[in-house]
């Protein structure tokens, strides 16, 4: 076999399987006929049949066979070979088609082809053919099974195994024709087909390699067969036959033997080997084994490398071996193989592979415009604008402030690696920058010249030419001039000598750098000292010394002379003095002589004799003039000497490293590796760092860097730090260098460089010659005069602001200076935000690469080389701009326009950026059709409003302002919400049980032994739904109406009020005589068993309304339960939803009240008409979101009854009886007992658990925390509050929110002035709280939980409070309690948990004996022992200095004792151990309280009175509204009066007079009241009380509004609604 | 509407939850529910069709009639949206299949194939203590072209956090969940998680969507294209 036909066969192979399988089945032959016929020996048909023939064939004719059979399947396989081009032509396009199909049209093609040959056959002379006789005798019997049969196995059993193969294709062609149906598969030849075990065999596996050998190597190994010959024979014959490629004549040469050899064979199977022995042929295999030099060089070349002959080669790129031997193999035999390989018989390889640059083909088209479209757009950085910054009142004008660092190099003036030579240079170099100083500043010729001026001057004073002047003054003047001189003559000759002697030390130094290189013999520095000598001229030079000497003798003497003066005026007085005394002892001599001369004896020198003084001696000029003259000749320059000028210049030159000995060599080699850089620290942060640079021999380091910082703030610091980096190790700190902060005249241009110094304490020694640093060396040889220098430098720098962009220098306002941590709490904003540009220009990096002549053969540089190269080739264009999704453009399958315009994509948008308008956007419609243009209404409406602010809305204009502010703020929040939505923690995903402790271990190993179902259930708490997959209906409201108390009764309508009018009484006898002024009178009007009330509860939530039977009496006992449905806002039950509904759920109590309307008297025997009335006697108010987050609110609340009820009143003895006696003022009112739930029980909210930063100290946050814990572990259910988030959501420590501030003057002023009695003093302060406290809780009410959805408390301080006019119990209880202490007061916040409020803050006050409880919401205060207190918890008192949490076994007040002082009681945070540190307020100094316009509070009232009656008859739409002007007026006259008197006890009076008015109504109604906050609180309360809901024909309204103005905009609003039926 | 071509297109999906392969597991049940996006929504027949094929039945089961009327209200008229299957074991052959046959039949109508359905399957089973823990939960997109289509889900469940967790959560049978089975058909806060594979769970879905074409929505392979389109027939060769 040779490989062409080898390759032939392959070809065919498709075919032929294809036709062999069709063929088996076709002559029907069983698996096992075809097994046999393979396995040659074994008998096909009839076993026993064909064992006993075998062997007959075998022998008969093996060789002739042999010949035949290889044309023959030749043949048969060229026929399918040549035949593709008929079928497939019609066949490809048909891609469809099954491969059965396939299968079976290629099987009929074969089928024809075999016929058509066959048929050729017969004619054509068969070329050279040895055949048999019988088999030629077979032939002729072709036709019936059976022989067929036979002669197959005869065949096959002839035919040895060498030829199988092929020579079944053939014979399978050509047999099958006769029995097979046209076109179909018999039964059996499908199951053939399918079933058909083609097993290769192992003989054959076993046969083929043997061929292959032969042929391939022609080796002798033969098994002795006789085929040997003949195919090798034949071989020749299909090579000839191949080339005339005559399939024609081939296969009428075979015709006969096609007959003959009628065999099934398998597939043809070629094993591994004998394919890979044909791959060889085909393929080329390169060696894997290395390939010797010579081969790769042209011959009689050496390698060359170039490495070693010092070139620099880079490195090769990491190839195996393996690969590289493998290519280098293939190169060798391919044609021009050596130019692939080097000089250095490698193959040529550049050290990096990739290109450096973008290789992307051209862009052919319109270039210009793709550029265009890719250049970069420059867009100015957005400042981030943080959210507080829209608070109002504190504009800050915060903005971009730059400051510019020009950081242009280092010096080092020690170093460790400096060499002798170098510190003495360094040295020389310092003396001499001084002497330049020095001569630069020229002080001793300054001052020369300061002298020569005044001398001059005292020759001028001292010429009396100026007679005018008095002669004392001319003496004053010349006597300082004359100390002047000498002051300026002594520093003159100071500075002169330091100039000399500087001079001097210069040479000296000089001199020994001259005597150091000569000894070691090598030069390090560059330092030459030139000393000019200037000649000067020797004469004048003489004389002006002498001039000068002169001049200073003759002062000189001046002076002495006057010294000697002054001394000789003193000795002269001395002198005369002691002649007095010496003449005062003669006269006593003399008289003691005289009168007793032994006296004399006695006392020869009493006292001190005084000395005869001394005369002072005279100057001597010439000794003055010797002193002069020394001194001269030791500080100044001889006369005719010449000036001596010291140059210093770099000209010198510094000895080679090769002449250099090796410590020297080795310390040159540690400078190089060295290298600085710098890092720039702005506020304690680095900022921004230089380039690493080499430090240079001459230990200078050029950086030429400039940083601009864009900073917010003043700076605090500003600092450099020196780094070192030697070699590849670790980088060393050296030193911190603080600039100044520039002054903010020094804006950039005007910047001076300035050198800062710095200097290290690092101590180094080094083992060459450096001399290290901080340890000690001497210059001597013998060790001694011991130098210790430390490593220092200096950093020139320049600091300055830069300029903006219209000239006005980027400086933080002053203002902002010197501002310590006090304020910086305050401040909005502590965040810079600094920018550095750290990006290296190619361009100039290449320009410096050529400047420094780098070594383009170092292999330090090469990367560096590399990108210079490609940075600066010109021929590729790498883009200056780099651009993300640049293929963006490209995929933008709409215009931008267009896709903006698409309603649809727009909603999606909205809806997926979660905009409130669209969050829950259900079922977006399908075409652009359908959506409405009115879902985007609203949207784009807020759009357009967020900065216009409306005042249609909001009835005034400072709400509207506060409530676009609030606004503002809640979607800030809201949006920090929604991104911290998405921030999900394991237990947000999963639920796990947390890993108990022993005691819950314990008990869980417990409840294991516990019966599954005990036979006393205990009560479990209720599932909770997570509210996502509710829907309307889902959710109801259950609220419990059990019982109520002291309802008001109605008053007999006949009874007479002669109560005197109040309005004159005092506060103080108000207060006293309140709460039993009516009982005794009215209880006696009452007849017994008369019907006092008939009350009942009517519910509304979200305009539903329930309500249950009417009970009896002024305690009634209703028990029962209603429930409301809840619609969550756009049926969107998500958390964050309902935690930001704002319905209120009323409850209202009513009085049911029948009346008679039949008119006339004989009707009333036939039937009873009665109509029933109600009126309104209070309400209670519980927001949805306190239900919602308490999940069930259980108590009893007080009724909020308007203070005026006309037709009732209040039965109070029963309360006499019950209460005490002192609380029984405080506890006035009716009350109801409710149970409020939400079926199914929602999950509340979770609290946002951000960790907002603080500027609280950091030991003082963990102080907190610690106390927390602890305390949360005590008691659990206690709140503890130490720190609080304020609105700009920092945390802030809590008790920085109390301090005394300053209630409205006003308030205080409306009060009369203190009285003198003490018991009237306390009133007076009771009346004080009051009225503050009513103050206070004027100002609405807003929930944080409503405003900022999720739970984040957030707590605004007193002004922002005031400014918002809205905020919730925290805001509230701090202005109050911060009222309170200013009242001098003792007041506390109390944190705790009240009904319904749940967690809330109250405030707690100290008075002489007892302690009250303030609700800072609704300003009413209790006893400390008060039942009806809605404050059941106590868990901290927060003071300002300290918190006291709460350690008592109770928490309900009734049962704790308030006394802070016991640490027993109260655990309080700051301690001895942890002492208060003086916390500043966050408060302002002090409140400031514009008075409200009256004028804007009268037309706001105006304008609620019109809309509050248009709602009313907006309500009636089926009945006339008729209004009652008489009466409205009337009650607008009232209302002023019920807001001076707060609503208290002017009922009677009240109903005199208008019963004196209207006399002729029923007449029902009563006045609201309520804090001013919008005008949708006002209807909804007017709403509720059901006014309108009187559908009497005849019935009249009035409606009366008033507003009473309080500073800051509070506004306390007062509706009066009454409705009147006229009696007839 | 009609005539201006559909506005919404729809999904029927039934099928069953078929079987399961959970090795280690044996006495399992499970529970099945459907996540969407916002602008599907659930369909099913309307009400009076129910009742009317109901109300046939006769006076007798008139009670009935109310009560299945009453189940559909309260499931809002959405078809089977999510169910609980009845606990099966594990069957006695090689196979040892969990076999649960358990209906699905919903229909869902929408405008937007953005927030395809995906049905979340949640497999219980009691543990050694007899609590019920979880065994699996998984997650797949009912398939998009109509057809019938078989779906092999696997299954996984949150690990604990620690050993120590892990040994407390199995004493105490309360191994951790997720607190709402439909975090595993989306992906946002899955990387705080860590979960262990458990099993296989076998699904059935027939799919028959109307008017997706209409709306320029084309998810049929393309051999169902073929099936309508023009083939040439298959000639017999003489």
């Amino acid at each position: 076999m040779n490989p062409k036909e080898e390759k032939v066969k392959i070809i065919t192979e498709e075919f032929i399987e294809n036709d062999e399988d069709a063929g088996v089945g076709r002559q029907k032959k069983t698996p096992k006929v075809a097994r046999q016929k393979r396995k040659k020996r074994l008998p096909t048909t009839g076993p026993e049949e064909m064992v006993s023939e075998n062997p007959h064939f075998n022998q008969q004719e093996p060789v002739q066979e042999d010949s035949d059979t290889r044309p023959l399947s030749m043949t048969s396989r060229r026929g399918p070979r040549s035949l593709p081009p008929i079928p497939s032509a019609s066949r490809t396009g048909f891609a469809e088609f099954s491969m059965r199909e396939r299968m079976r049209e290629k099987l009929q093609a074969a089928r024809s082809k075999a016929e058509s040959t066959l048929l050729q056959e017969i004619p054509t002379p068969r070329p050279r053919r040895l055949q048999s006789p019988s088999e030629k005798e077979l032939e002729t019997e072709f036709g019936t099974e059976a022989d067929e049969e036979v002669q197959r196995t005869q065949k096959e059993d002839d035919s040895q195994s060498y030829s199988r193969v092929k020579f079944c294709d053939s014979v399978r062609k050509i047999k099958p024709k006769p029995p097979v149906p046209p076109g179909f598969p018999s039964a059996e030849e499908a199951y053939n087909f399918f079933t058909f075990n083609f097993d290769p065999e192992p003989e054959e596996s076993e046969e083929k390699p043997k061929a292959k050998n032969r042929d391939g190597t022609n080796q002798e190994e033969e098994e002795g067969e006789e085929e040997e010959p003949p195919v090798q024979e034949h071989k020749m014959d299909e090579e000839e036959l191949l080339s005339a490629k005559d399939d024609e004549d081939f296969l009428l040469g075979l015709d006969h033997a096609a007959e003959d050899f009628v065999v099934v064979r398998p597939a043809d199977y070629e094993s591994v080997h004998v394919r890979l022995q044909m791959e060889k042929e085909l393929l080329f295999v390169p060696s894997r084994l290395t390939v010797p030099t010579y081969k790769k060089l042209p011959e009689n070349v050496q390698p060359r490398f170039l490495e070693d002959e010092g070139l620099y080669a880079g490195a090769r790129p990491e190839v195996p071996r393996a690969c590289q031997n493998i290519m280098e193999n293939r190169l060798l035999t391919q044609e021009p193989g050596r130019k692939w390989f080097g000089d250095d018989g490698k193959i040529l390889a550049l050290p990096n592979p990739t290109k450096g640059f973008p290789s992307r083909p051209p862009v052919l088209t319109q270039e210009q415009d793709i550029k265009a479209e890719l250049e970069t757009l420059y867009k100015k950085a957005v400042k981030y604008v943080h959210r507080s910054q829209h608070m109002i009142g504190s504009g800050d004008p915060s903005g971009n402030f730059q400051l510019d660092i020009d950081i242009s190099g280092l010096i080092f003036t020690h170093h460790p690696c400096f060499s002798r030579e170098h510190v003495l240079a360094a040295k020389l170099a310092q003396l001499y920058d001084q002497h330049l100083a020095r001569q630069q500043r020229n002080k001793a010729k300054f001052l020369t010249d300061k002298l020569q001026a005044l001398r001059n001057a005292v020759q001028t004073e001292l010429n009396p030419a100026k007679p005018h002047k008095s002669l004392d003054t001319t003496q004053k003047a010349i006597n300082e001039y004359k100390s002047e001189i000498r002051q300026t003559r002594k520093l003159r000759d100071a500075e002169q000598e330091k100039d000399r002697t500087l001079l001097k030390t210069i040479i000296k130094v000089w001199k020994e750098m001259k005597s150091l290189r000569e000894f070691q013999r090598f030069t390090n520095t560059p330092l030459k000292l030139v000393l000019r000598k200037e000649k000067v001229d020797q004469k004048t030079d003489e004389e002006a010394y002498e001039a000068e000497i002169q001049a200073e003798i003759s002062e000189l003497l001046e002076e002495l002379m006057e010294e000697y003066e002054r001394k000789m005026e003193g000795y002269r007085a001395a002198y005369q003095q002691w002649k007095a005394w010496k003449k005062a002892q003669r006269a006593k001599k003399k008289k003691k002589k005289q009168e007793h001369p032994d006296e004399e004896m006695e006392e020869p020198y009493p006292g001190e004799e005084p000395v005869k003084p001394v005369p002072p001696e005279p100057t001597d000029r010439a000794l003055v003039e010797q002193q002069v003259r020394e001194r001269a000749a030791r500080s100044r320059r001889r006369p005719g000497e010449p000036t001596l000028v010291p140059e210093l210049s770099l000209a010198g030159s510094v000895t080679p490293n090769e002449q250099c000995p090796r410590a020297e060599v080795l310390r040159r080699e540690d400078v190089k590796r060295r290298s600085i850089y710098l890092k720039v620290i702005f506020n304690d942060k680095e900022v921004s760092r230089t380039d690493s640079r080499p430090l240079g021999a001459d230990f200078r380091v050029h950086f030429g860097q400039i940083f601009n910082l864009q900073i917010f703030n003043w700076p605090e610091s500003l600092m450099l730090q020196v780094y070192e980096t030697i070699g590849h190790s670790g980088t060393t700190l050296l030193a911190e260098v603080f600039l100044p902060i520039p002054e903010t005249t020094i804006v950039t241009g005007r910047a001076p460089i300035e050198e800062v110094e710095f200097s290290s304490n690092q101590h180094v020694t080094l083992d060459h010659e450096g001399v290290g640093s901080g340890v000690p060396f001497s210059f001597e040889a013998d060790g001694s005069n011991q130098l210790i220098l430390m490593t220092s430098g200096k950093v020139s720098n320049g600091v300055a602001w830069a300029i903006g962009e219209n000239g006005i220098p980027l400086i933080p306002p002053l203002s902002q200076q010197n501002i310590g941590f006090r304020s910086a709490l305050k401040r909005a904003d502590a965040i810079s935000s600094i920018g550095t540009s750290g990006l290296t220009d190619l361009k100039k990096l290449a320009k410096w690469a050529a400047e420094s002549k780098l070594d383009p053969n170092d292999p330090n540089n090469a990367p560096l080389m590399q990108l210079i190269s490609v940075a600066t080739s010109g021929e590729s264009y790498v883009p200056d701009f780099f651009r993300l999704e640049q293929l963006q453009q490209e995929f933008n399958f709409v215009s931008d326009e267009e896709l903006n315009r698409s309603k649809r994509f727009r909603l999606l948008c909205l809806r997926s950026q979660e905009v409130p308008e669209f969050r829950n956007y259900k079922q977006i419609p399908a075409y652009d059709r359908e959506i409405m243009e009115k879902v985007f209404q609203d949207y784009e409406k807020r759009l357009r409003d967020r900065n216009v602010i409306e005042t249609k809305d909001h009835i005034d204009t400072h709400r509207a302002i506060v409530a676009k502010y609030l606004q503002q703020v809640r979607e800030s929040v809201i949006n920090r919400f929604l991104i911290a939505k998405h921030h999900f923690l394991l237990s947000d995903l999963i639920v796990e049980e947390e890993v108990p402790n022993i005691s819950i271990l314990g008990l869980s190993l417990f409840k294991l032994a516990e019966q599954k179902r005990p036979l006393r259930p205990r009560r479990k708490g209720r599932k909770k739904v997570t509210a996502q997959n509710l829907s309307d209906g889902d959710i109801k409201v259950l609220v419990n109406i059990i019982r109520a108390y002291d309802i008001p009764v109605r008053k007999p309508t006949a009874s007479k009020f002669q109560q005197p009018s109040r309005s004159s009484r005092t506060f103080s006898e108000k207060r006293a005589a309140s709460p039993t002024a009516h009982s005794p009178t009215h209880s006696a009007d009452y007849p017994l068993g008369q019907v006092l009330v008939r009350p009942f509860v009517e519910v509304s939530f979200q305009r539903t309304i329930c309500h249950t039977t009417t009970a009896e009496g002024p305690n009634p006992s209703w028990n029962e339960e209603l429930e409301l449905p809840f619609r969550a806002p756009n049926g969107d039950y998500s958390t964050t939803s309902l935690q930001s509904v704002r319905d209120d759920v009323f409850i209202n109590i009513f009085d049911e009240v029948l009346n008679d309307v039949l008119e006339d008297d004989h009707e009333r025997g036939r039937g009873i008409h009665t109509h029933i009335e109600r009126h309104w006697l209070g309400s209670v108010k519980i927001p949805f979101s306190t239900i919602y987050f308490q999940a069930k609110i259980d108590g009893t609340f007080k009724i909020d009854i308007p203070p005026v009820l006309l037709g009732y009143s209040k039965e109070r003895n029963l309360m006499i009886e019950r209460s005490f006696d002192s609380v029984r003022s405080l506890s006035e009112g009716s009350y109801i007992t409710l149970f409020i739930t939400i079926e199914p029980q929602l999950v509340p909210g979770e609290s946002v658990r951000e960790k907002f930063d603080s500027q609280e100290d950091e030991k003082l946050l963990q102080a907190t925390e610690k106390f927390q814990t602890e305390c949360a572990l005590k008691f659990p259910h206690r709140q503890c509050l130490t720190t609080v988030t304020d609105i700009s959501g920092k945390t802030v420590f809590v008790t920085r929110y109390l301090k005394p501030l300053n209630p409205p003057r006003e308030l205080l002023d409306a009060c009369p002035s203190s009285p003198q009695a003490t018991a009237e003093l306390l009133d007076y302060f009771l009346f004080k709280q009051e009225l503050v406290a009513r103050y206070v809780s004027l100002i609405p009410f807003l929930p944080d939980t409503v405003s900022f959805a999720g739970i984040c408390d957030m707590w605004s301080t007193s002004d922002q409070f005031l400014d918002l006019l809205a905020g919730d119990e925290e805001e509230h209880a701090v202005l109050l309690c911060n009222y309170f202490l200013s009242l001098g007061k003792k007041a506390w916040l109390m944190m705790g948990s009240a009904i319904p409020e749940g967690p809330t803050a109250y405030v707690l006050t100290r008075e002489q004996s007892h302690y009250l409880i303030w609700n800072p919401c609704t300003g009413h205060f209790y006893g400390q022992f008060d039942t009806f207190c809605p404050l059941k918890s106590v868990g901290c008192l927060i003071g300002p200095d300290n918190i006291w949490f709460n350690i008592q076994r109770y928490d309900s007040p009734l049962r704790i004792n308030f006394d802070v002082t016991k640490p027993k009681l109260w655990k309080s945070f700051f301690s001895r151990s942890l002492p208060y540190p003086g916390l500043s307020s966050v408060q302002p100094e002090e409140l400031i309280y514009q008075r409200t316009d009256k004028a804007a509070a009268a037309e706001l009232q105006d304008r609620i009175e019109k809309i509050l009656k248009e709602k009313i008859m907006d309500w009636r739409p089926r009945h006339l509204t008729r209004w009652n002007r008489y009466c409205t007026s009337a009650l607008r006259h009232f209302l002023p009066v019920l807001e001076r008197s707060q609503g208290e006890d002017i009922e009677d009076d009240h109903r005199a007079e208008l019963l004196k008015q209207l006399g002729d109504y029923r007449f029902s109604g009563f006045p609201l009241h309520m804090p001013y906050s919008e005008l949708k609180p006002l209807t909804e309360a007017v709403y509720s009380t059901g006014v309108h809901n009187i559908d009497v024909p005849n019935v009249e309204f009035a409606l009366a509004v008033y507003i009473h103005p309080y500073p800051k905009n509070v506004l306390s609003v007062w509706i009066y609604v009454a409705s009147l039926i006229r009696n007839r | 509407m009609a005539a201006a071509g559909p506005s919404v297109f729809l999904l029927m999906v039934n099928g069953q939850v078929e079987s399961a392969q959970f090795p280690e597991y044996d006495d399992l049940y499970c529970k099945y529910c459907f996540v969407y996006g916002q602008d599907w929504a659930p369909t099913a027949l309307p009400l009076a069709s129910v009742s009317r094929v109901d109300g046939g039945a006769g006076a007798e089961e008139g009670p009935w009639t109310v009560t299945r009327t009453e189940e559909r209200r309260q499931h809002g008229d959405k078809g089977l949206e999510e169910g609980i299957s009845q606990i099966t074991s594990k069957s006695q052959d090689v196979r040892r299949a969990l076999v649960w046959n358990f209906p699905i039949d919903v229909t869902f109508k929408s405008t937007n194939p953005y927030g395809w359905p995906q049905i979340v399957l949640s497999v219980y089973g009691p543990d050694v203590f007899g609590n019920d823990v979880v065994r699996g939960y998984g997650a797949v997109h009912v398939p998009f072209s109509p057809g019938r289509h078989k779906r092999t889900v696997p299954m996984f469940v949150p690990e604990s956090t620690s050993k120590l967790q892990k040994f407390t959560s199995w004493f105490m049978g309360r191994r951790p969940e997720y607190t709402d089975p439909k975090v595993v058909a989306q992906g946002e806060g899955r990387e705080v998680t860590r979960v262990r594979s458990q099993g296989f769970v076998t699904l059935l879905f027939n799919v028959v969507t109307k008017d997706m074409r209409k709306l320029g929505y084309d998810t049929g392979p393309p051999d169902t294209q073929g099936a309508s389109g023009p083939s040439p027939p298959q000639g017999l060769p003489p």
